[in-house]
């Protein structure tokens, strides 16, 4: 294992437990998404990978080093790019590079032709002797992205990489990151809040929730166990739930069914033949509907049966 | 180490040099105070004790210490500021060494306030201050300004780092400056003052930058005052600089 973690646990001092014994691996060259709601604990997971942060218990290591005993190994492999932009507003996009590079020893015309690179590669050319402050969100997360990889590091941290960006800048750095996995063999841990993100990019992901790892697979592994397709109703008012339960229990093929206020979930093997059976049962138990989907299952579906609600319901509100 | 510091400080230096306005700026306020408690109290010169020939010299090394603690207290919101943005983070990820990035700071401290000590000097000067015991005076004063500089830069980062609020800088700002400006012999001679504010202003750090100033500073020069008061205040800058740098492992506790 590339980066491995160990029960790591957190509290801080304002007795919030950010980790509640996470564990996880991941093999080298492998991109792999931690997703879970704000608050969850990602972050604190990437600050003790990436040596900011210690845990009150537990071990880490990092291409081989451990992240509490040689923190300083451990700082010369990573590459960390974190929710916060960390570059120098006043200073130009070249010169946030050339100092990220002088700060791992690197200097002279290796250095400069790195710089160039980057620039280049991340699409910063034309803006690379503009202050920093200037630029777009896009293109400052793009630098972001840039100042992470100066060194060549073995290992990439992307924390919540895309959080506030537009689609099509967001669109932008997907194709990026993917580039960078498949061409530098770079083994990349990518925490995001966004399932479409986690569902694109990694070949792995693992949803966190409450300071922990409650599953761990690949995006379509994950979504193939929960077999058969997903239907959700709205209902046109708040429903007597435990009627709503007994109704449903009749028809054939339909289970795990979840209400969450209007919004009602349920899973069947053949999703639109079950549609009008599911819809003649709700009428009965009193609880019409005003619109109902099916659909394959997604990582929304999978989060909704391994936390026990869905995905949009905790993050609503959060930022 | 001595490269990293060298790059960390060339990244301030550089900011520093984008914008030099800001450095101009904050000299209004010594400039206002030179003049007008120059003007203000030049008849006390009349009353003993104060050993110079016009009250203006007396009392451009209290400008020039007053500034350099109002201007070093400032230290930690630049440091906030890069919490806050995640600079600091980003450089903790990296190899470089802790010691290195306080250095950083301490150096651009010294030379920005060496640079507004010299212009109040300079100030003065051309108001018709004398500083009679030669040269020697005026670079002794600004070496004191640096070292307290360091004092208080040093306070303010770690507040800064520790606390992580704006106001509390401010507060920190506030309760210190005027008491320990005032309880030193800043702006009144040592012998005019009550007894128990002599007392006070003995263990003064800002009074050791001012004896320590004003021992070389006179037609004849007192050495053993400016060389002891001058060892207190380097041995207790490098004991401040010490603990901003042991700061990073509280601020590691709580990031």
């Amino acid at each position: 294992m590339h980066v491995e973690a160990h029960d790591l646990v957190k509290t801080y001092p304002s007795d919030v437990r950010a980790l509640d014994g996470l564990s996880l691996g991941i093999e080298r060259g492998e991109i792999f998404g931690l997703l879970g709601p704000n608050g969850a604990g990602k972050s604190t997971a990437i600050k003790i990978l990436t040596t900011l942060a210690r845990p009150d218990s537990g071990a880490a290591t990092v291409a081989g080093h451990d992240v509490l005993r040689h923190p300083d190994r451990v700082r010369r492999l990573i590459g960390v790019v974190a929710q916060r932009s960390g570059a120098d507003p006043m200073a130009t996009g070249r010169d946030n590079l050339m100092l990220q590079g002088r700060l791992y020893g690197l200097g002279g015309a290796a250095l400069k032709r790195r710089v160039g690179e980057l620039l280049d590669r991340f699409d910063l050319v034309a803006a690379a002797d503009r202050a920093v402050k200037t630029y777009s969100g896009g293109m400052q997360r793009r630098l972001d992205v840039a100042l992470g990889l100066v060194h060549e590091p073995a290992v990439l941290f992307l924390d919540e990489p895309t959080t506030g960006l537009d689609p099509e800048a967001r669109a932008a750095l997907w194709r990026e990151i993917d580039r960078i996995a498949t061409h530098e063999g770079l083994t990349i841990l990518l925490t995001t809040h966004y399932l479409e993100e986690a569902d694109r990019l990694a070949a792995r992901l693992a949803i966190v929730d409450s300071g922990r790892i409650v599953v761990t697979g690949t995006p379509d592994a994950l979504k193939g166990e929960l077999k058969g397709d997903a239907v959700h109703a709205e209902l046109r008012a708040m429903p007597d739930v435990p009627a709503v339960r007994r109704a449903l229990g009749t028809v054939p093929g339909v289970r795990e069914v979840s209400v969450a206020g209007r919004r009602l979930s349920a899973r069947a093997d053949d999703g639109a033949a079950a549609v009008p059976d599911v819809l003649a049962a709700l009428d009965r138990a009193g609880a019409p509907v005003a619109s109902v989907t099916v659909a394959r299952p997604s990582l929304d579906d999978v989060y909704l049966r391994t936390v026990g609600h869905r995905y949009a319901e905790t993050n609503n509100g959060a930022e | 180490m001595i490269a990293q510091t060298w790059w960390m400080t060339h990244r301030q230096l550089k900011a520093l040099l984008r914008q030099p306005g800001v450095l101009i700026i904050t000299l209004v306020q010594p400039v206002v105070w030179l003049f007008l408690f120059g003007n203000l109290f030049r008849r006390i010169i009349d009353l003993p004790g104060f050993g110079t020939a016009s009250y203006l010299d007396y009392l451009v090394p209290g400008v020039v210490v007053m500034n350099a603690v109002s201007a070093n207290m400032w230290a930690g919101m630049g440091t906030l500021e890069e919490i806050e943005r995640g600079t600091l983070n980003r450089f903790l990820t990296t190899p470089i060494s802790r010691a290195a990035i306080m250095n950083a700071n301490v150096i651009v401290q010294a030379l920005s306030t060496a640079f507004q000590s010299a212009i109040i000097v300079l100030l003065g000067w051309a108001a018709g201050a004398h500083y009679p015991g030669g040269p020697v005076g005026p670079i002794a004063l600004v070496i004191a300004s640096m070292l307290l500089g360091a004092v208080f830069g040093g306070l303010s980062n770690m507040f800064g780092m520790t606390l992580r609020q704006r106001e509390s800088i401010i507060g920190l700002s506030i309760f210190l400056l005027l008491p320990l400006t005032f309880l030193s012999t800043a702006f009144m001679a040592k012998d005019l003052m009550p007894g128990w504010m002599q007392n006070v202003a003995a263990a003064n750090p800002v009074n050791w930058a001012l004896e320590s100033a004003r021992g070389v500073l006179a037609q004849h020069a007192d050495w053993s005052a400016t060389l002891i008061h001058g060892a207190w205040l380097l041995g207790l800058a490098a004991l401040m600089v010490w603990l901003s740098t042991l700061t990073f492992r509280t601020y590691q506790r709580s990031v």
